[in-house]
């Protein structure tokens, strides 16, 4: 297929559609609407259904009936609105229901603004709604990878019966770029023999219902899920190996820092990235192949430094690792240099 | 009237208190879907509450939601299998109060399945506290005193606040005693009869005893349906679209 310039939410509906998703239901919230926009028309067109719904809570529970009936189902939203599904996604994990979840992350807490921010990590990563859960979530940093990313996560999601969340932001929700959609895949609505369809007289009935319900030994069989789940740990590194200090950003803030590489390589100091694709599982693997590394600074746009402690958690706490914050704006490598010299200064470099 | 039951309801243990309505309506439903052979398509969708052990009593497919959501579970449900019936099946504190942008919505979207709403008075599963539908001075765990309906309201009544909706069926039914349950089947049957046409939304109330939350004997409990809760909730059909020629 043609490359074609799309936005980078408009790019993310489509390519669910090509990944065999027919079933949508949503609210409106900036940044993620064009995305809503797109598949209201755009859906009926591949025969699929497009529901605007009364809210996000409606929203993930229609969606979760879909996914329990046997379509692809998708939803989106963005930071306060994400916070409304995750009732919905708790109960999906807990029924064993595949169904992918967008959050179009903006900035801050509360209503925040619609700017583009990193702050929903920690909902993203820790089973943001209550419960015993995590969910895998991967994280685009273009157009392209909201496009990729969208079959990707909902074959994860059918393989592990368990929601896929993407971590997109307005930014790249937000940027046109030039795409390349994925082909065109059927999905077969009775491909599951688990999913409601009507239960012929004399076979066993299918309950929808929390696993905790119906497994004999559930607290095993979840260990196990998660224990598989933990094994898809996707990330990109860029000049890690002989990097003094290593940068650990995902996201448009990734971009940014694949750049800062170059420019302070340049300069002579040798910083490296890692970038987590996978949020969870955090991608442990890639820590190490930093083998000369001192230090680590994460790269987020946030005030607090959500990723910091995965860091250290995957470097065994051995090196200092510190955050580089931009709340207002997109990060940018004069910053990010200053204050990896400043870090690494400190290490008597 | 028939003596054995359809072939759907299971007799497995139930974990209904003596007395209590919900296995009326599964007797009903399972009959009626017997008599539209529709036992081995319908798709149920159950709340948390009470109504949930449900999933045990029936043979039917069904999904067990969120509180208060299977109403919108079932639009999502009906969306990816038209051919199929769907029904949501919910309690009154479900369907009017927690779920009651969901219930709103799906009607004002008529959307095509059927809402079996049990109308107890009261919260059963967590133990009787008041509800939108608990009658005026009505004692419950949480209105000690007896329902203010200065604080609290009265009771809401769905035939009122739906019925200048443009929605396929509402009507409301008792399962107090055998006329109620005769008259609340043919409302059951009607409903999915219009749901197989897709007509659009309908909604079956129907009033059901709770000895246990209401603190009386099951026969005390199905005679205040028809002294206390019947005058204010009346029986009938609020809205039965015709179909579109």
């Amino acid at each position: 297929m043609a490359k074609v310039l799309l936005k980078g939410n408009e790019a993310l509906a489509e390519a669910a559609l090509a990944a065999g998703c027919r079933f949508y239901s949503g609210y409106p919230i900036t940044p993620q609407t064009e995305i809503l926009e797109y598949l209201s028309w755009r859906m009926e067109e591949v025969g699929g259904e497009f529901i605007q719904a009364e809210s996000e809570l409606a929203g993930i529970n229609m969606v979760l009936g879909a996914a329990a009936a046997g379509a692809r189902a998708l939803t989106t939203s963005s930071g306060p609105g994400f916070s409304l599904k995750q009732e919905g996604i708790s109960y999906l994990v807990a029924a064993d229901l595949p169904a992918v979840i967008v959050d179009v992350m903006r900035i801050g807490t509360g209503l925040g603004d619609i700017a583009q921010g990193q702050g929903d990590y920690w909902q993203l990563t820790r089973g943001g709604g209550h419960g015993d859960y995590h969910t895998l979530v991967l994280a685009p940093a273009s157009v392209q990878e909201n496009a990729d990313m969208m079959a990707e996560a909902f074959d994860l999601a059918e393989k592990y019966r368990h929601p896929v969340l993407i971590a997109s932001d307005a930014a790249i929700g937000q940027m046109i770029e030039a795409v390349e959609i994925p082909e065109f895949k059927e999905h077969d609505i009775n491909k599951f023999d688990w999913t409601i369809k009507g239960c012929k007289k004399g076979t066993e009935q299918r309950k929808i219902q929390n696993v905790y319900y119906t497994h004999p030994d559930y607290e095993g069989y979840l260990s196990e899920k998660y224990r598989q789940m933990e094994q898809e740990q996707r990330y990109e590194t860029v000049q890690v190996e002989d990097a003094e200090l290593v940068l650990v950003a995902y996201g448009i803030s990734s971009r940014v820092c694949r750049e800062t590489v170059e420019i302070a390589r340049a300069e002579g100091l040798k910083l490296g990235l890692i970038r987590p694709i996978t949020l969870w599982p955090f991608p442990v693997k890639a820590f190490k192949e930093a083998k000369a590394a001192k230090a680590f600074l994460t790269v987020e746009m946030n005030i607090l430094g959500q990723m910091v402690d995965d860091v250290k958690l995957a470097i065994e706490s051995k090196y200092p690792v510190d955050h580089y914050g931009s709340i207002f704006e997109i990060p940018e490598s004069d910053g990010i240099i200053a204050k990896a010299k400043e870090m690494l200064k400190k290490e008597g470099k | 009237m028939r003596l054995v039951a359809p072939e759907t309801v299971t007799f497995t243990q139930s974990g209904f208190c003596p007395g209590c309505g919900h296995g009326l309506a599964v007797r009903l439903i399972a009959e009626v879907m017997e008599e539209m052979e529709l036992s081995e398509k319908l798709l149920a969708i159950v709340d948390v509450a009470c109504g949930s052990l449900n999933i045990d009593s029936w043979r039917f497919d069904t999904i067990m939601a969120a509180h208060g959501r299977p109403i919108a579970t079932a639009v999502g449900v009906k969306k990816v299998r038209p051919e199929n019936p769907v029904m949501a099946y919910i309690g009154d504190g479900a369907a009017y109060s927690i779920g009651m942008a969901e219930t709103m919505h799906t009607a004002i979207r008529n959307d095509n399945v059927v809402a079996i709403v049990i109308n107890n008075s009261l919260y059963g599963m967590t133990g009787g506290q008041c509800a939108p539908t608990s009658l005026p001075g009505q004692i419950t765990t949480s209105t000690p005193k007896g329902k203010d309906p200065k604080k609290a309201g009265m009771p809401f009544r769905v035939d009122q606040a739906f019925s200048g909706l443009d929605i396929a069926y509402l009507a409301r039914g008792s399962l107090a005693d055998a006329k109620g349950m005769v008259q609340s089947k043919k409302y059951i049957k009607k409903a999915f009869e219009k749901h197989m046409r897709g007509e659009g939304f309908c909604l079956v109330e129907l009033l059901s005893p709770c000895p246990t939350n209401l603190n009386m004997t099951p026969v005390k409990s199905v005679e205040r349906i028809k002294n206390e809760m019947i005058p204010f909730f009346p029986l009938g059909e609020f809205k039965d679209k015709k179909e579109e020629a």
